[in-house]
């Protein structure tokens, strides 16, 4: 078993990244990821990390040479945030459409205008549709945890497809928690090496991202969404091999105290802990409320996710996105719509809160279970609520 | 329309869309959308190979024992270059009947 170390978030991700053994990583350097690829170059230059370390003009370089590198069959990482993932967004939607499983860590964090280095999910609710695999971490462990998984999920045979793991910007990113790297070996025993069935050699030629003529393209894209839905199967698979090795348990839905519960609240990334205190506290008051959390986000896990919900009376889905003009915030649309057509389900209230950095409180939380709480008697009017906004 | 044409079930495309077999795209039908066909008229032609050299998808690239130039109808798209070029206003080009 490896040690449990005071660590920064981002440094601990770098150092998952060595363990599973990356052999190209291809970075442009913005805030809040600057860490992680900081201190992976750091590890390349001084010898500890054998891989290729592409210094690019832009993160639309970046990724294009991660599909380059991944391409010829090398482990490939990269890393970014905000206007960085924006610049991706056109070479995003060729790493599935080409089956090139990268690995990449989005520090999550706001879209400009106006300009903003904090934390909200605008950048990956953006890239929604991309057709990446997403997971979402609470922690530096899980942090950890989910890149190396990641890289298993990403290339295996199965699946085949590039894999986001999100992680707040500064509130998770900058901070220093007790985290347990794992042992080389177990890693190395957990992670064998990449072995694509094709690749980018010259001594065996083939063509990747040829043009796809109305006679073929729909045939094609179809042929991606199965394989990216059959990928739940390995997807659970590799955590329930996780957890008897590492004894740490994932599930594409995560639950905390909603046994009962009348209110469940349901945010992503690492305020879901500030959001279990707030649960923890009103338990104690006697208030039925929980919480839910996605881990897998794409592809999307209606099976568990409506299991997950279909007892509860008032489910409180808080967005750290905004969707201008629309029905709700990303999260809270998605999450309407998933439960439209199920047998058993509950009031769903969209909250919008945290944009920008402005942090959700404890007590924040509180008053979003208890305007939830309101609704268990009546429907709300408006599509969505803001939280946090100074009014006077 | 067949699998020449790139069509085929969802389950049979290949992985990722790749193309496996280098040099496939000779098995590409690409003259199915021809509108326009040429025709040669013997009695005109006098064998230059204009019509061999200007092609733009050379698809008068067999002769038969005569040495009169054969269009290849798989690739023909109908452009009409050939008969625009012609020295001798041998070649027609007529309407594809549907």
């Amino acid at each position: 078993m490896g040690k449990r170390v005071a660590k920064e978030v981002s440094i601990a991700i770098a150092d998952a990244v060595k363990l599973a053994r990356a052999e190209v990583i291809a970075a442009y350097p913005i805030t809040p990821q600057t860490h992680i690829v900081e201190h992976l170059s750091e590890l390349v230059a001084n010898g500890e990390l054998d891989a290729e370390y592409i210094t690019v003009e832009s993160e639309h370089s970046a990724i294009s040479a991660a599909l380059g590198a991944v391409a010829t069959g090398a482990r490939t990482f990269t890393s970014t945030s905000s206007q960085g993932l924006a610049l991706m967004h056109e070479i995003l939607f060729i790493a599935p459409a080409l089956r090139l499983p990268v690995v990449m860590v989005v520090a999550n964090r706001a879209l400009s205008a106006p300009i903003s280095i904090w934390n909200d999910h605008s950048d990956i609710m953006a890239q929604r549709d991309t057709g990446w695999i997403q997971l979402w971490a609470e922690n530096g462990q899980e942090a950890v945890d989910l890149v190396i998984q990641a890289f298993r999920i990403a290339e295996d045979r199965n699946v085949m497809f590039p894999t986001i793991v999100n992680i707040d910007g500064f509130t998770l990113s900058h901070v220093i928690e007790p985290i347990e790297l794992p042992d080389q070996e177990e890693v190395d025993a957990f992670l064998p090496a990449f072995k694509p069935k094709y690749k980018l050699d010259p001594r065996k030629p083939l063509t990747m991202g040829p043009v796809g003529i109305p006679e073929i393209y729909f045939e094609a894209k179809k042929a991606q969404d199965e394989a990216f839905k059959n990928t739940r199967r390995v997807i659970l698979r590799v955590w329930k091999d996780w957890a008897q090795r590492f004894g740490r348990e994932y599930h594409p839905v995560e639950t905390y105290r909603t046994e009962d519960a009348e209110v469940v609240l349901l945010i992503n990334g690492s305020l879901a802990e500030t959001a279990m205190t707030a649960v923890d506290k009103m338990r104690e008051q006697g208030k039925k409320v929980g919480l839910i959390r996605f881990r897998l986000w794409r592809p999307f896990p209606m099976q568990e996710f409506r299991k997950a919900v279909s007892k509860i009376p008032v489910l409180a889905v808080i967005d750290r996105a905004l969707t201008p003009g629309g029905v709700g915030g990303p999260l809270g649309t998605e999450v309407r719509a998933a439960l439209y057509n199920a047998a058993r389900r509950p009031r769903v209230v969209n909250f919008i809160a945290g944009l920008g950095g402005r942090d959700i409180t404890v007590e924040d939380f509180e008053e979003m279970a208890d305007r939830a709480a309101f609704y268990l008697k009546k429907r709300p009017k408006e599509a969505y609520e803001m939280i946090g906004v100074r009014e006077s | 329309m067949g699998k020449d044409q790139g069509m085929m079930p969802w389950k049979e495309v290949p992985f990722g869309l790749y193309i496996l077999e280098p040099g496939n795209s000779a098995e590409f039908k690409t003259g199915n959308w021809r509108s326009l066909r040429p025709v040669l008229d013997k009695e005109k032609c006098v064998k230059c190979g204009t019509c061999y050299i200007m092609c733009p998808d050379m698809c008068y690239d067999q002769q038969d024992e005569e040495g009169y130039y054969l269009v290849n109808l798989y690739y023909c798209k109908g452009c009409g270059i050939c008969a625009a070029v012609c020295p001798k206003n041998a070649i027609t080009m007529v309407m594809e009947e549907v």
